[in-house]
């Protein structure tokens, strides 16, 4: 009940005067978050419309619309409409994890009660990569040699090609291993040395 | 003067008394109660895994054989919730893993599920019978033929929607030959194909079995084989329902479905092809539920099936039903309650069926038990939501989206207030609602005024300012869960009714104007709420105080501020 007193002292009348406005007209003062992906703000009634659709190339061009000038085709919304990711399309054979040119890798670590999921291709090499996995699981992955792999930690960066194999992360040049990779396995201990040597 | 019941009447008495409600309420009516009844819950419901700690649980009651979990905040299903965030079970199994042996029951949803913790599950606990993963991510088909292995008891295995890292479907034939307690077998999330001889032998060597739902990968000539095996079914997921039409395989197929005497729930429908589809008619008569989400059919076969019938409680359906079609259904299915439309071309700006306003309205008007819907459409008007709230002030459930972000009613180009407002004003009973098209403050004023029953509201772009949240959260007594996103919503509302969030499960906010000072302010005057911040882009206290926070979620917990945070989620602990 306090609180309720409290709130309409600071109460902004503003949002309660009469106006002479259509309803929904008025742009208001808090402007929307800046993180939208797109703007969906409309300066004025869109007097053309018959549905709820249409809505973009027929709005007057007064230069109050924040919306990009581009009529179509509209910039999703993440999240939006609410509909889960294996109802999105009812003609997509069958999930595909390279959705619009990412490619999303599950991430273990022995040991770790938790996946992670990374995006290969926001790394641009594997010292990103490496250090992206330390900051993600806390640990340290020592100093990499060709001959002998990963020295001075009991852990390893491994993955899983695309036949079955497991190899040693950073063997292959980059972008042979963002092609080939279909998962990631910080490996420990002696299983780890082992692969080391596997060349 | 006083007196007292021996501790084993007590518990006798107490053994009738189930719901959770029902159990909380006794629990407070003294201490000796208090104890009486800790010892003798068997059953638990955790709405939220980080509103207390399996070690609290675990201390408060020694001996539960059945645990519900859920972890992630709803909009972690349109993918709002980033990679990473929480909701691990690991910890819980472990804790169990040692308190409790006898576990029977596991219950999880939209949390984060590791080969590791399925592997502890199935071996730690001997008399293990139900594992139910909803929306869950994390684990592989490893993780599943662990349990296929080692749960000697199991009677239900249900993925329902999980995200499963699958290589294969070789799981399946870990179910050892002397397994014949299943009940309920749910992988249609599945993508891999399974062993059809071993999913055959399976079905055929467990009596008890009422729920099968298969995966897409299933094809249809093999639906007869595994009917037959389990005539006794009640539920049904189909696989793939597409073949060359060949009569034989067709006349197999009806007469599978005519030996099914039980069932009453049908699915899947992946591909469907009209021709096989009179197969299911001998059914028809008994089915109370049918999900045809992913059935892309057109609205005169979608009607010729769901005409036959007529005890239908419960439609799933895409767009593809149209508006023809729900007037058909408004016209047969009378005992029709629960109703989801889904859209079949959610990205498509300019719709590619007739499915309007309209079709709702029929539905609302035809069918007197409708208290449950979903809907997605293109154009509404305040006078069909007017109707709708008259013909049907049993509604409970009520989720509309209206796919383009801020539609106007399309014949008066005014704001949906009004028709909004008839829904909380006659429907006494509204248990859920979502909200969406142009939305001012006033449809906030009409929820906290009517909604006295509400107890989850998710909206999106909508209102005008802190009023409207003011409203809401001032307003509505019964109101658990707030989700909200893109809206101009900020601080003033959220400090002013600060103490509200306390009863409620949680909070969440993204995209509004909240400001990281507000967040701040919260969680140092609110101890017994977690206010989380979410932000990508580096720490908040690196910006001004006044900037606001990319998402927001606050909820009470007894446990304190969680140690599982990810790099990009803060609270007051973590920056300080």
């Amino acid at each position: 009940m306090e609180n309720k007193v409290i709130y309409e002292k600071d109460l902004n009348l503003e949002a309660t005067e009469l106006r002479l406005g259509l309803p929904g007209t008025k742009k208001p003062e808090k402007q929307a978050p800046p993180s939208l992906k797109t703007s969906n703000k409309r300066a004025l009634p869109d007097m053309n419309e018959e549905s709820g659709s249409g809505n973009n190339s027929s709005v007057s061009d007064d230069g109050k619309s924040d919306r990009e000038t581009a009529p179509a085709p509209k910039a999703q919304v993440v999240g939006w409409p609410p509909v889960r990711s294996f109802r999105k399309s009812c003609f997509q054979p069958k999930k595909t994890e390279a959705e619009e040119g990412r490619v999303y890798l599950k991430v273990s670590m022995d040991g770790a009660p938790y996946l992670r999921k990374i995006d290969l291709k926001v790394y641009k090499g594997y010292p990103e990569l490496l250090k992206a996995l330390e900051e993600m699981f806390k640990f340290s992955v020592g100093q990499y040699s060709e001959r002998e792999g990963y020295n001075g930690s009991e852990y390893a960066p491994t993955y899983e090609d695309k036949d079955g194999d497991w190899m040693l992360v950073g063997d292959v040049p980059w972008d042979m291993f963002i092609s080939s990779c279909k998962r990631l396995r910080i490996m420990k201990g002696s299983e780890a040395r082992g692969l080391g040597c596997f060349l | 003067m006083a007196y007292s019941f021996p501790e084993e009447v007590l518990e006798h008495v107490f053994s009738f008394i189930h719901t959770d409600k029902d159990r909380n309420a006794i629990s407070v009516v003294c201490k000796s109660w208090y104890e009486v009844e800790r010892w003798s819950r068997r059953r638990i419901f955790i709405g939220n895994c980080y509103a207390v700690s399996p070690g609290i649980v675990i201390r408060r009651f020694p001996e539960l054989r059945s645990v519900a979990l859920k972890g992630k905040p709803h909009f972690a299903d349109f993918n709002l919730v980033p990679e990473g965030w929480g909701g691990n079970v690991y910890p819980w199994i472990a804790a169990m893993a040692m308190a409790y042996p006898m576990l029977e029951e596991l219950r999880l949803k939209r949390m984060v599920v590791t080969d590791e913790s399925l592997e502890l599950i199935s071996r730690s606990f001997k008399n293990f019978k139900v594992l139910v993963l909803s929306s869950c991510e994390g684990f592989s088909t490893d993780g599943l033929a662990a349990i296929a292995a080692n749960c000697r008891n199991l009677r239900e295995l249900d993925l329902r929607e999980s995200e499963v890292d699958d290589f294969s479907g070789h799981w399946l034939t870990h179910f050892p030959d002397s397994c014949t307690s299943l009940v309920s077998l749910n992988i249609s999330c599945l993508a891999s194909e399974v062993s059809f001889s071993a999913l055959e032998r399976l079905v055929g060597r467990c009596p008890s079995l009422r729920t099968l739902r298969l995966n897409r990968a299933v094809p249809l000539d093999r639906l007869p084989n595994l009917l037959r095996r389990a005539p006794q079914l009640v539920e049904l997921g189909t696989g793939a329902y597409s073949a060359e039409h060949r009569p034989e395989v067709f006349s197999s197929l009806a007469g599978a479905f005519a030996n099914c005497k039980e069932l009453k729930s049908l699915s899947g429908f992946w591909d469907v092809v009209p021709d096989y589809l009179p197969a299911v008619y001998p059914a028809c008569s008994g089915i109370t539920s049918l999900n045809l989400s992913y059935a892309t059919i057109q609205s005169p076969d979608l009607i010729k099936l769901v005409t036959q019938c007529q005890n239908l409680q419960r439609l799933w359906v895409l767009d593809y039903i149209e508006d023809g079609g729900l007037d058909a259904l408004a016209a047969s299915c009378k005992d029709l309650q629960e109703l989801r439309v889904f859209p079949s071309e959610p990205y498509d700006m300019e719709g590619n069926v007739a499915l309007t306003e309209q079709g709702l309205v029929s539905v609302s008007e035809g069918c007197p038990k409708l208290h449950s819907v979903l809907y997605f459409c293109r154009q509404m008007t305040n006078a069909a939501l007017v109707s709708i709230a008259k013909n049907r002030p049993n509604m409970t459930r009520f989720r509309l989206c209206i796919i383009e972000p801020r539609t106007r009613d399309y014949q008066t180009l005014e704001p949906l207030d009004v028709g909004f407002g008839a829904i909380v004003e006659h429907c006494k009973e509204l248990q859920r609602l979502s909200l969406s098209g142009l939305l001012t403050d006033r449809v906030f004023e009409y929820i906290g005024t009517h909604a006295k029953k509400l107890e989850m509201l998710s909206v999106a772009f909508a209102g005008d300012g802190d009023l409207g949240l003011h409203h809401v959260l001032s307003g509505c007594e019964s109101l658990r869960k707030l989700e909200i996103r893109d809206c101009p919503f900020g601080d003033k509302a959220l400090l002013a009714n600060a103490a509200k969030l306390e009863t409620m499960r949680s909070l969440w906010m993204s995209s509004c104007s909240v400001s990281f000072g507000a967040c701040k302010l919260l969680g140092q005057k609110m101890p017994r709420l977690n206010v989380e911040v979410m932000d990508e882009g580096g720490r908040p206290d690196s910006r001004p105080e006044s900037c606001s926070v990319e998402k927001l979620y606050i909820y009470r917990s007894v446990a304190g501020p969680r140690s599982d945070m990810p790099r990009f989620v803060w609270t007051m602990k973590t920056l300080s």
